[in-house]
C-alpha cells in the first residue's frame, strides 16, 4: 500500500474506534440513533458527491438507489431469510445493475436533461413501489419488521450492535469511496468533469467513465438504504421519493463538494438542524430555508469547503516563502 | 509526411474547407495564416478527427485517417492544442499531466490502485519540462497565466507523443512578451523533437520570423504556399490578407 492509502486506512480505523468507544462513555440512545442515521444518510450523500462533486453530474434522482437499497434488502430478508451479509451483497449488486440500466440512458445527457431524466426514473420507481402492493406493501411501506438472524455472533436486533454494524459500514463505505476518488479512475472522472472534450482527445472514454461513476454511486447509495431499513425496521416509499434526492443535494450543498468528507459534515448539520429545529421551532421550514440561504448567499460554498479554504489561505499568509497553495473550488 | 487531398467540408451553404490539397513534410514547421473565418480551425478539426470531412483524403505516412475515431487518430500520432486553451481548471499542472499520461497508458479505468501510478511519473515530468512549466507544476491550472495555459495545452498534446503537432493559434490573446515566450518554446520543441509542427497564427511578425514555410487559406481555399519571402510579396495574399488584416491582427 502507498503512504496516502495507509493514512486513509489509519484515519478510518481511528474514526471507527472513536465511534466504538462513544457508547461506553455515554449511553444516550439519542446519540446512538443519531450516529446510525448519520451513517445511512452520510453514505447516501457521499455517494451523490461522487456524481456531483467529482463527476460534475447533478442527479436529482439519487434517492432511487437509497430506496432500492432499503427495499431490496428488506424484501430479501423477509422472503428468503438469507444471511445478512449475503443480502447486503446482493442488494449492492441489484442496485448496481439498476444503476447500469438507468445510467446507460442518463449519462449521455447534458446537465439539465441529466438532472430531469434521473428524476423521472426515480418517480417511475417510486410509483412502482406504490403500485406493487403484494411485494412492497404499497404506500403503507414494507412492514412486519426485518428478520435479523445472527451472523458471526452479531445480533442486529440489539441496538448497540446495530450501532457498531452501521458505524463499520459507514467507515468501510467511506474508505472504499475515498479509494475510488484517489484512483486513476477518480482522476479520469475529474478530467471528464472539467473538460470532457479534451479528456476524449486524451483517449479517455467519457461515456464509460461517467457510467462507471453512476453505477458505483448507485451501489453506495443503496448501502445507506440498507442501514436505514435496519434502523426503521422496514422500508417506506418516501425513501425513493424525490424529496429524498433533494435532501441529499441539500446535504452536499451544506457540507461542500470540494472535500471528500464535506457531505458527511453536511449530514451532521442537517440532522442536528432537523432534530433541534423541529423540536423547538414551529416554523421549521422557515429556519431550514434561512440556513440554506445563509450557505448559498453567505458562504457561497459548503461548510467544510469554507473552513478548508480559510485554513489554506491562512497557511499561505503564514508561510515565509509563499509556496503556491492550491485553493480548489471542486473536488480534489 | 502528412498529405491532404481535395478536402471538402461545408456547413450548410458555407464551404469552410473548399477542395484543399496540401502536403506537410515530416519534421517541417509550417504556419497557416488567413483571415478570420477562412476555415483554419475547421481544417485542423478534420485533421484531428473532431469533425468528419465531406470528402477528400488525409494521409499520415501513407495511412488514411479519414473516418477514424478521435482516439484512433491520436494513437496514429496526430496531437493538437486548441485555439482556446483546453485544460482541466481544477487540477494542478502536475496532476493534469499525470492523469493524461495515465489515460494515454490506458489506465484511466483503473480503480484498484492509487493515483498517480509510478510508471507515469517520468513521462509526465518530461512533458512538463518540455514546455517549461516545471517550476509551476503545483499551481492550479485555472490560476496559470494565459500563456502558461496554452503551454499546458501543448504539453497535453505532447503526452500522446505525436508525430504531427497541430497548434491552433498558440499565442492568441496574449501580450507581446508572453507571445514570444510561447512561440520560442514552440520553436524549441520543433527543433528538439523532430516532429511535424503546423501552427495557425495571426501575428505576421511571428510567422515571418519563425516559419520556414507558410500556407495561406482564404474562404476555405488554399490561396498561396511558399517561403516567407514568397508570401510577403504575393499580390493575391497582400490583397486578401496582409493589406487589410495585418494591422488588425498585429
Ligand atoms: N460547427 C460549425 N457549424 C457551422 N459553421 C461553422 C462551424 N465551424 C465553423 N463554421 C464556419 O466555418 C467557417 C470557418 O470557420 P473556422 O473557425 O474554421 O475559421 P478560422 O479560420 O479558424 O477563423 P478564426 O481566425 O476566427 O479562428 C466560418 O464561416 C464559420 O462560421
Ligand atoms: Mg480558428
Amino acid at each position: 500500500m502507498t503512504r496516502p492509502a495507509l493514512r486513509d486506512a489509519a484515519l478510518a480505523l481511528a474514526g471507527f474506534l472513536v465511534l466504538a468507544i462513544l457508547p461506553l462513555i455515554t449511553s444516550s440512545s439519542a446519540l446512538i440513533d443519531f450516529v446510525i442515521r448519520c451513517a445511512a444518510l452520510g453514505l447516501f450523500a457521499t455517494s451523490l458527491n461522487l456524481l456531483v462533486g467529482y463527476g460534475g453530474m447533478v442527479s436529482f434522482g439519487h434517492g432511487l438507489f437509497f430506496g432500492m437499497g432499503a427495499y431490496s434488502f428488506g424484501i430479501l430478508m423477509q422472503r428468503t431469510g438469507m444471511p445478512i451479509p449475503l443480502a447486503v451483497l446482493l442488494t449492492l449488486c441489484i442496485s448496481a445493475l439498476v444503476a447500469l440500466v438507468v445510467g446507460a440512458i442518463c449519462v449521455r445527457l447534458k446537465e439539465i436533461y441529466f438532472a430531469f431524466v434521473t428524476l423521472a426514473f426515480q418517480m417511475l420507481v417510486h410509483s412502482m413501489i406504490i403500485a406493487w402492493v403484494p411485494v412492497t406493501g404499497g404506500d403503507q411501506g414494507l412492514r412486519g419488521g426485518i428478520p435479523r438472524p445472527a451472523f458471526l455472533g452479531i445480533n442486529l436486533s440489539d441496538q448497540k450492535q446495530l450501532y457498531l454494524f452501521s458505524a463499520a459500514l459507514l467507515v468501510l463505505g467511506l474508505l472504499a469511496m475515498r479509494h475510488i476518488v484517489s484512483s486513476p479512475f477518480g482522476y479520469a472522472l475529474r478530467m471528464v468533469r472539467d473538460n470532457a472534450t479534451r479528456a476524449g482527445f486524451l483517449g479517455i472514454n467519457v461515456y464509460r467513465t461517467r457510467l462507471t461513476a453512476f453505477v458505483l454511486a448507485g451501489a453506495f447509495a443503496s448501502l445507506g438504504g440498507v442501514i436505514m431499513s435496519l434502523f426503521v425496521s422496514g422500508a417506506y416509499p418516501e425513501f425513493a421519493f424525490w424529496t429524498m434526492s433533494g435532501e441529499a443535494v441539500f446535504i452536499v450543498m451544506l457540507g461542500g463538494t470540494a472535500n471528500f468528507l464535506g457531505p458527511l459534515v453536511g449530514t451532521g448539520i442537517l440532522l442536528l438542524l432537523n432534530d433541534f429545529v423541529t423540536r423547538t421551532a414551529e416554523h421549521h421550514g422557515l429556519v431550514l430555508g434561512s440556513v440554506i440561504l445563509l450557505f448559498a448567499l453567505g458562504l457561497r460554498k459548503g461548510l467544510l469547503d469554507f473552513v478548508m479554504e480559510w485554513l489554506a489561505a491562512r497557511r499561505t499568509r503564514d508561510a515565509a516563502t509563499p509556496a503556491p497553495v492550491a485553493v480548489k473550488g471542486t473536488s480534489t | 509526411m502528412l498529405e491532404i487531398r481535395n478536402l471538402v467540408k461545408a456547413f450548410g451553404g458555407v464551404r469552410a474547407t473548399d477542395d484543399v490539397t496540401l502536403t506537410f513534410e515530416t519534421a517541417s514547421l509550417t504556419a497557416i495564416i488567413g483571415p478570420n473565418g477562412a476555415g483554419k480551425s475547421t481544417f485542423f478539426n478534420q485533421l484531428s478527427g473532431a469533425i468528419r470531412p465531406d470528402s477528400g483524403e488525409i494521409r499520415l505516412d501513407g495511412q488514411n485517417l479519414v473516418g477514424l475515431r478521435i482516439g484512433e487518430i491520436v494513437r496514429r500520432g496526430v496531437g493538437r492544442a486548441f485555439q482556446v486553451a483546453s485544460i482541466f481548471p481544477s487540477l494542478t499542472v502536475e496532476e493534469t499531466l499525470l492523469a493524461a499520461v495515465s489515460a494515454h497508458h490506458r489506465h484511466a479505468g483503473r480503480l484498484g490502485t492509487r493515483f498517480p501510478l509510478a510508471s507515469t511519473r517520468a513521462h509526465a515530468g518530461h512533458c512538463v519540462a518540455m514546455v517549461g512549466l516545471h517550476d509551476k507544476r503545483h499551481i492550479l491550472s485555472a490560476n496559470l497565466s494565459h500563456g502558461d495555459q496554452k503551454l499546458l495545452d501543448i504539453a497535453l498534446a505532447l503526452v500522446l507523443e505525436p508525430r504531427v503537432l497541430l497548434l491552433d493559434e498558440p499565442t492568441a490573446g496574449m501580450g507581446p512578451e508572453e507571445r514570444w515566450r510561447v512561440i520560442d518554446k514552440v520553436h524549441e520543441l520543433w527543433e528538439r523533437q523532430k516532429m511535424t509542427v503546423v501552427f495557425i497564427e495571426h501575428d505576421m511578425d511571428i510567422v515571418f520570423k519563425i516559419a520556414p514555410s507558410i500556407r495561406v487559406l482564404s474562404y476555405g481555399r488554399v490561396l498561396a504556399e511558399g517561403t516567407p519571402q514568397q508570401i510577403r510579396t504575393n499580390p493575391a495574399v497582400i490583397e486578401a490578407y496582409l493589406g487589410s488584416e495585418h494591422e488588425v491582427a498585429a
